[in-house]
C-alpha cells in the first residue's frame, strides 16, 4: 500500500515520459541537412519513377523521335540517342528501372541474409558454424566477380543481375544481424519470455527481430546505392539489362563509341546514376549517424 | 607469431571452400551444363557427349572434384572450351597488367586518400575541410565507367595528352589509374579524417600538446599512427574492390587483363575461365586480407587476438 501511494507522489507523476530511441534518432534525423536534402531528392526520383509515363514526353523505345544524335534542344532537352530515341524520355523511364533493381536487389539480401543472420545468431552451435562459414566462402569473392560468376552461370539479363547483386550482398546483412542477435539473446527481457513459455518464433519475431531492425534500414539504404551501381556497371559490361531497355549503365555503354559526336548521350544516364547514389548514401551516412553517432564517418 | 600461424591455418579451410564453389559453379547451371555451353552452336548429341567427357560431367560428383583438387595441386585449371588454351596461360598473359594497375591504383588510392582525410581533419569545418569531403562524396557516388568516359573525352579526345586506350606504356595506365583509384580515395579520405579527428580528442594528444610539442609532431607521430590502424583495414578490404573495379575498367580502356577476360569468358559461356579467374581473384584477395591482418597486429601492439 505505501509503496503503492508512493508512486502517485507528485515528484514522480512529473517525470517526463522517456523518448525510444527510435524516436530520439529521427529526432537527430531530421537535424541533419544533408540527410534531409537528399531525402527530398530521393522522394523527387522516386515520384519521377512512378509517374515517368506522365513526365517522359516520349516513349522511351520509340525510334526517330528527332534525328539520330541531335543535340539538345528545346524539343528533346537531352538530346536524342543513336537511333533518335529521346534521352530525357529514357532517363526518366531509367529512373524506374535503377531504382526498382535496385530496391529489388537490396530486399533479396535482406530477406535472406537477416533471416540467415537470426537462425544462426539464435540456434549457435553447427547450424551456426555452417551458415557463418558459407557466408565467409561467399566473403572471399571480391564484390562484382562475384557476380560476373552468378551472371555466368545464369545467363546475362535483368533479373539474374539482380540476383547475382543480391547474392553477393547476403553477408553483409547476416553477419551484421547475427551480432545483433547475439547480444540480443543475453537481454533479460528474453529470458523472461521464454519461461513465459513463449515459443522460439514468438521470441525471435516479437522481441528479438526489432533489435535488428536500425542496423538493418541503414545497411539496406547504403546497399541500394551500391545495388544500383552494381547493376549498371554489369548493365554498362552487357551483362545485366539487355537493350532496347533504358537502364542508365546500358545508356551509357550505348553512347560511349560517340563520346566525340554526343557528349549529351553518356553525360545525362552518367549524372542522373551519381545524383542517385549520392542522395541515397548521404541519407543513408545520415541515418546511421542518427541511429549510431559512434559509428559516424 | 602463433597469431600468424593460427590466420594462416584458418585461410586452409576457406581456401578448400573456395574450392569447393567455383566446382560447383558448372553444376549450379540450370540444366545440362555441356547443353547449355553449348546451346549457341545448336549442338549436336554427339559435340555435347564429348564436352560431357571433356568437363569430367560423367563421372560421379565426388570424383570430379577430386580430380578438379588434384588437377589444381598440379597447377592445371582446366582448357579454355573456345580456344582450347590451358586457362593458366591465358591468366599467366592477362594477369600481370590486373595486378600492375590495381596496385597503381591502390598507391594512388592511399596517397590521395591519407592527403585528403589528414587535410580535413587538420582544417575542420574549413573550405579545406568541406572541398575535401565534397570531393570524396563524389568518388563514392560516380561511377567508375562514367568518370573513365569523362575522363577521355577531356584528355585523350579534347586536349590529346593521353591515350584512350591499350596498355604497354606508362602513359597507359595513367587514366585506368585515376579511375580506378578515385573511388578508393574517397573511401579512405572519409576514414582517415574521422579516425583522425576521434585520436585528437584522446587524451595522450592534449598531454603531447601540454609537454609543449610542436602540432606537426602531434599530428605525425602521436595521431596518424593511431589513426592508420583502421585505415589498414579498409585499404585491404579496398584492394578487393579494386581488384573487381578492374573489370569495369580494363573493359573501358580495352586493357588485356584479367576481368576483361573474364567478361569475354561470360559472353562466350566459356566457363573454364571464369572459373580459373574467379578462384585466382578469391586466393589473391584472400592473401591480402591475411597480409592487412598481419600489418594490423604489428601497428598496434595493443590488439590482442583471441
Amino acid at each position: 500500500m505505501s509503496a503503492h501511494s508512493h508512486l502517485k507522489t507528485p515528484a514522480t507523476a512529473n517525470v517526463r515520459r522517456i523518448e525510444s530511441p527510435t524516436r530520439l534518432a529521427l529526432r537527430r534525423l531530421q537535424r541533419k541537412k544533408a540527410a534531409m536534402l537528399s531525402l527530398s531528392v530521393l522522394s523527387i526520383l522516386i515520384a519521377v519513377s512512378i509517374l515517368a509515363p506522365f513526365l517522359a514526353p516520349y516513349d522511351p523505345l520509340e525510334m526517330g523521335t528527332g534525328g539520330s544524335f541531335s543535340a539538345p534542344d528545346p524539343a528533346h532537352p537531352f538530346g536524342t540517342d543513336l537511333f533518335g530515341r529521346d534521352i530525357l524520355s529514357r532517363t526518366i523511364f531509367g529512373a524506374q528501372i535503377s531504382l526498382a533493381v535496385g530496391f529489388s536487389a537490396v530486399l533479396f539480401a535482406s530477406v535472406l541474409g537477416v533471416t540467415l543472420g537470426l537462425i544462426a545468431g539464435y540456434a549457435g552451435g553447427w547450424l551456426d558454424m555452417i551458415i557463418m562459414r558459407a557466408m565467409d566462402m561467399l566473403l572471399a569473392f571480391p564484390g562484382i566477380f562475384l557476380a560476373l560468376g552468378i551472371v555466368a552461370l545464369l545467363g546475362p539479363d535483368l533479373r539474374n543481375a539482380v540476383l547475382a547483386v543480391g547474392i553477393s550482398h547476403i553477408p553483409t546483412y547476416t553477419r551484421t544481424v547475427r551480432g545483433c542477435v547475439l547480444s540480443a539473446k543475453e537481454n533479460l527481457y528474453v529470458d523472461a519470455a521464454r519461461v513465459t513459455g513463449c515459443g522460439t518464433l514468438r521470441i525471435v519475431t516479437l522481441h528479438i527481430l526489432p533489435n535488428v531492425f536500425a542496423p538493418v534500414i541503414i545497411l539496406a539504404t547504403l546497399g541500394v546505392a551500391w545495388a544500383i551501381l552494381n547493376i549498371s556497371a554489369l548493365s554498362f559490361l552487357g551483362l545485366g539489362v539487355q537493350p532496347p531497355t533504358p537502364e542508365w549503365g546500358l545508356m551509357l555503354s550505348e553512347g560511349r563509341g560517340y563520346l566525340r559526336q554526343a557528349w549529351w548521350a553518356t553525360t545525362f544516364p552518367g549524372l542522373a546514376i551519381m545524383i542517385t547514389v549520392m542522395a541515397v548514401n548521404r541519407f543513408g551516412d545520415g541515418l546511421r549517424d542518427a541511429f549510431d553517432p559512434r559509428l559516424k564517418v | 607469431m602463433k597469431y600468424v600461424i593460427r590466420r594462416v591455418l584458418i585461410c586452409i579451410p576457406v581456401l578448400f571452400g573456395l574450392t569447393l564453389i567455383v566446382f560447383s559453379m558448372l553444376h549450379l547451371i540450370p540444366g545440362d551444363p555441356a547443353q547449355v555451353i553449348l546451346a549457341q552452336s545448336g549442338a549436336r548429341p554427339e559435340a555435347v557427349a564429348r564436352l560431357r567427357e571433356q568437363l569430367g560431367l560423367d563421372l560421379p560428383l565426388h570424383e570430379q572434384y577430386l580430380r578438379y583438387l588434384n588437377d589444381l595441386l598440379h597447377g592445371d585449371l582446366g582448357r579454355s572450351l573456345f580456344t582450347h588454351r590451358p586457362v593458366t596461360e591465358i591468366i599467366a598473359q592477362s594477369a600481370p597488367s590486373t595486378l600492375e594497375l590495381a596496385f597503381a591504383a591502390m598507391a594512388l588510392a592511399i596517397i590521395l586518400g591519407l592527403t585528403l582525410g589528414i587535410l580535413a581533419a587538420v582544417y575542420q569545418d574549413s573550405w579545406i575541410d568541406n572541398a575535401a569531403m565534397s570531393l570524396a562524396v563524389i568518388g563514392v557516388s560516380m561511377p567508375s565507367f562514367w568518370l573513365a568516359l569523362l575522363l577521355i573525352f577531356a584528355f585523350s579526345l579534347g586536349l590529346e595528352w593521353l591515350p584512350s586506350g591499350g596498355q604497354g606504356t606508362p602513359k597507359h595506365l595513367i587514366l585506368p589509374t585515376l579511375v580506378l583509384g578515385f573511388n578508393s580515395a574517397a573511401v579512405i579520405s572519409r576514414l582517415v579524417r574521422s579516425s583522425m579527428l576521434e585520436v585528437l580528442r584522446q587524451e595522450y594528444v592534449t598531454t603531447a600538446r601540454a609537454k609543449g610539442l610542436k602540432e606537426q609532431a602531434v599530428f605525425i607521430r602521436h595521431a596518424l599512427r593511431n589513426a592508420l590502424v583502421p585505415v589498414v583495414t579498409v585499404a585491404g578490404l579496398q584492394f578487393g574492390f579494386l581488384l573487381g573495379g578492374t573489370v569495369v575498367t580494363e573493359t573501358v580502356f580495352a586493357r588485356q587483363g584479367l576481368g576483361r577476360v573474364a567478361v569475354d569468358a561470360i559472353i562466350y559461356k566459356d566457363l573454364s575461365v571464369v572459373q580459373g579467374i574467379v578462384l585466382l581473384i578469391a586466393v589473391i584477395y584472400m592473401v591480402v586480407n591475411l597480409l592487412v591482418d598481419i600489418c594490423y597486429s604489428l601497428l598496434d601492439p595493443r590488439i590482442r587476438y583471441q
